[in-house]
């Protein structure tokens, strides 16, 4: 393998690895709070998608802003999926609150084949975005160059919003003592719905740049990535959101090193992620930066 | 007193024996399917709620299972000429080629070898919380589906396998034609997922009556205080795990029978999917609930199969609606999840019978 070819191996896997980190974030954040995995995250990063392409066909407005509001939309829907599946669940045992969530996931697949219909469409990106750059024999597309850099922005925002401002601080407080934290006085509707909100927003803009990237949309196109984005929350412990990115270019990196030194393992490509999962969840079950958390009786 | 019940339970299963073997004759044959697949599912909803409902291990590793089933199950039974047919992008490893094994020893190798699978998986992984495990078992799922497609020479990779022998009564059809003179029309037999249905059912009963059944109830309901008292938590984990594969795989494989195709995209998560969706209608840990949602749920699928086409509600002709027959079950699952929580079924059972027995 020559140098170019690991370059542009290392140029992909490094723009896999910030999309399976933004939708990492989501799953950390929500489990940090409400010790839920959100099965209908991968759907969320769909309906991102989804609405955006159908935000470029049927506004006048220009692509960026198409691109905004499509994942604040998302966010809402978040939000929404939040108040009505998890909310009256939430004293319940953790099996019932996860089958709500599976429930949701495959209602969000189905009615995107009802809605969307479950032919694939092709995803309208703008053209600037679609070329190929060429830095010394080393051919990238300028989506890949892109896309770790809107996912460096987004986390140091998220960073400041989680360390510097009130409502990040009522979340730490909330993923710290559920309980301690509701005595204190803190709105813990308006936190959960303010972490569902980014959570959807940032699987959103995900999943409009996987669409720019892949450029093809289905129904369906959430279920793997929403998986293999949970197990790299996992793998960088979960309820912490460097562990998420840093779980998330690990797997991201991994795979496209994979299939680029051992092609012969391209079909496994899927299984890799759940292998290094139950790996991790064997050897170290409280992920890379994971707190060790004592049982209480 | 006892002898009475035990008596009581002997005439039901020899009456449901003869149910089946009388339907078998009566109904046509798509009907006889739907009946089969009623029977399937009921194995495969115990099995589930042996792990998830009684011992309160959250899996979701049941298409997995099914598949391994299935897979042995359709390898093993097929003639190497079938297999030759199938197998045309890449020949088959010759040891299985060759080989060729009466139903039901194949049926109890998958059972077996799911079993194998389910505790090589479970010890590990069962120890575990809650998510950690149901992500855990999903993924075992998906990585035996993704060695399936790729293990070509051994499962015919994504191309999947046709022209399983479906099990046909062949012996009932020779006895009433020599006997009696009467032609039947269907080729599929319900005795073998009827009867496995039966054995299933009457196993759960003995064994969430025995030591074990209520050792798995205590996990269930604390693992801590389980343990303190004296429970072995791993063992009995291990055991419900193993028991549950087990059925899961005999399950996969009388599908495989039942469908007479099979190929990896059928063992999917949706799959699992649904067998969620009779455990929970019929309620965590309950036997008798999953039996009915088992039954209603498959008849409501195949039922309602009339949504996914253009419906015409008299005053608007809606286009072909694909989808939105699972649109609807999703909503059902959710509907009951978020506003029965458990039990939706034994309550409403409980809520009719006040209303009409006054006892």
């Amino acid at each position: 393998m020559s140098i170019q070819e690991f370059l542009q191996h290392l140029a992909n896997g490094t723009s896999l690895g910030s999309l399976y980190a933004l939708i990492a974030i989501g799953y950390t954040l929500v489990y940090g709070i409400l010790r839920l995995i959100n099965f209908a995250h991968g759907e969320i990063f769909m309906l991102g998608a989804y609405i955006a392409y159908y935000g470029i066909f049927f506004t006048p407005l220009p692509w960026w802003l198409v691109f905004i509001l499509a994942s604040v939309l998302t966010g809402l829907i978040g939000l929404l999926l939040e108040k009505i599946a998890y909310k009256p669940l939430r004293n319940s045992p953790r099996i019932t609150i996860l089958i709500s969530a599976i429930g949701a996931s495959f209602l969000f697949q189905n009615l995107g084949i009802l809605i969307f219909s479950g032919r694939p469409k092709a995803f309208p990106a703008p053209a600037f975005l679609n070329g190929v750059l060429n830095i010394g024999g080393v051919s990238v597309g300028t989506i890949s160059l892109i896309i770790p850099v809107v996912t460096i922005i987004l986390l140091v925002l998220l960073t400041f919003i989680i360390q510097k401002t009130k409502t990040g601080m009522a979340m730490r407080a909330l993923s710290k003592d559920y309980e301690a934290a509701s005595l204190m006085g803190i709105d813990i509707n308006k936190v959960i719905s303010f972490t569902f909100f980014i959570g959807s927003f940032l699987a959103a803009v995900g999943g409009i740049m996987w669409g720019i990237k892949y450029l093809q949309l289905v129904p369906h196109m959430g279920v793997m990535p929403g998986l293999k984005c949970f197990i790299a929350a996992v793998i960088g412990g979960i309820g912490n959101i460097t562990g998420a990115v840093i779980g998330g270019f690990i797997l991201g990196l991994g795979e496209i090193m994979l299939i680029a030194f051992l092609p012969t393992l391209t079909g496994y490509r899927d299984a890799f992620a759940f292998i290094l999962l139950i790996l991790i969840l064997l050897v170290k079950p409280t992920g890379l930066m994971g707190e060790k958390i004592a049982e209480k009786v | 007193m006892k002898d009475n019940k035990i008596i009581k339970y002997i005439i039901c299963v020899v009456v449901a024996i003869i149910a089946m073997i009388f339907l078998n004759f009566v109904l046509d044959s798509y009907k006889v399917r739907v009946l089969n697949l009623c029977f399937i599912y009921i194995i495969l909803g115990l099995s589930m709620n042996l792990i998830n409902g009684f011992t309160g291990l959250f899996s979701l590793g049941h298409a997995g299972f099914m598949a391994i089933g299935a897979y042995t199950v359709a390898i093993l039974t097929m003639t190497p000429e079938m297999k030759e047919m199938n197998y045309y992008m890449k020949p088959m490893v010759s040891f299985l080629q060759q080989i060729n094994m009466p139903f039901i020893v194949a049926l109890i190798i998958g059972g077996l070898l799911a079993a194998l699978f389910g505790f090589l998986i479970g010890a590990p992984v069962l120890k575990l919380t809650d998510d950690y495990l149901a992500i855990a078992t999903l993924g075992f799922s998906e990585i035996i589906r993704v060695v399936i497609i790729n293990l070509q020479s051994v499962t015919n990779g994504a191309l999947g396998l046709k022209g399983i022998p479906q099990k046909t009564n062949q012996f009932f059809v020779k006895l009433l034609r020599d006997i009696f003179g009467i032609s039947l029309s269907h080729s599929i037999n319900l005795l073998w997922a009827g009867i496995g249905a039966i054995i299933t059912i009457v196993f759960m009963f003995l064994l969430m009556k025995g030591s074990y059944g209520k050792a798995f109830k205590a996990i269930r309901e604390d693992e801590i205080a389980a343990r303190s008292m004296g429970v072995n938590l791993f063992k009995h984990k291990v055991m419900s795990f193993t028991i549950g594969s087990f059925l899961a795989g005999i399950g996969g494989g009388l599908l495989a029978v039942s469908l007479g195709t099979i190929d990896p995209t059928l063992f999917k998560f949706s799959l699992t999917w649904n067998i969620i969706l009779i455990v929970v209608l019929g309620g965590m840990g309950n036997i008798n609930g999953t039996i009915i949602s088992a039954i209603v749920v498959t008849i409501a699928m195949e039922a309602l199969r009339f949504l996914d086409e253009p419906l015409n509600l008299g005053f608007i002709q809606t286009p072909a609606l694909p989808g939105l027959r699972m649109v609807v079950f999703s909503i059902i699952l959710m509907t009951v999840i978020i506003f029965k929580k458990d039990n939706v079924l034994k309550s409403t059972l409980v809520k009719v019978r006040g209303r009409y027995a006054k006892n």
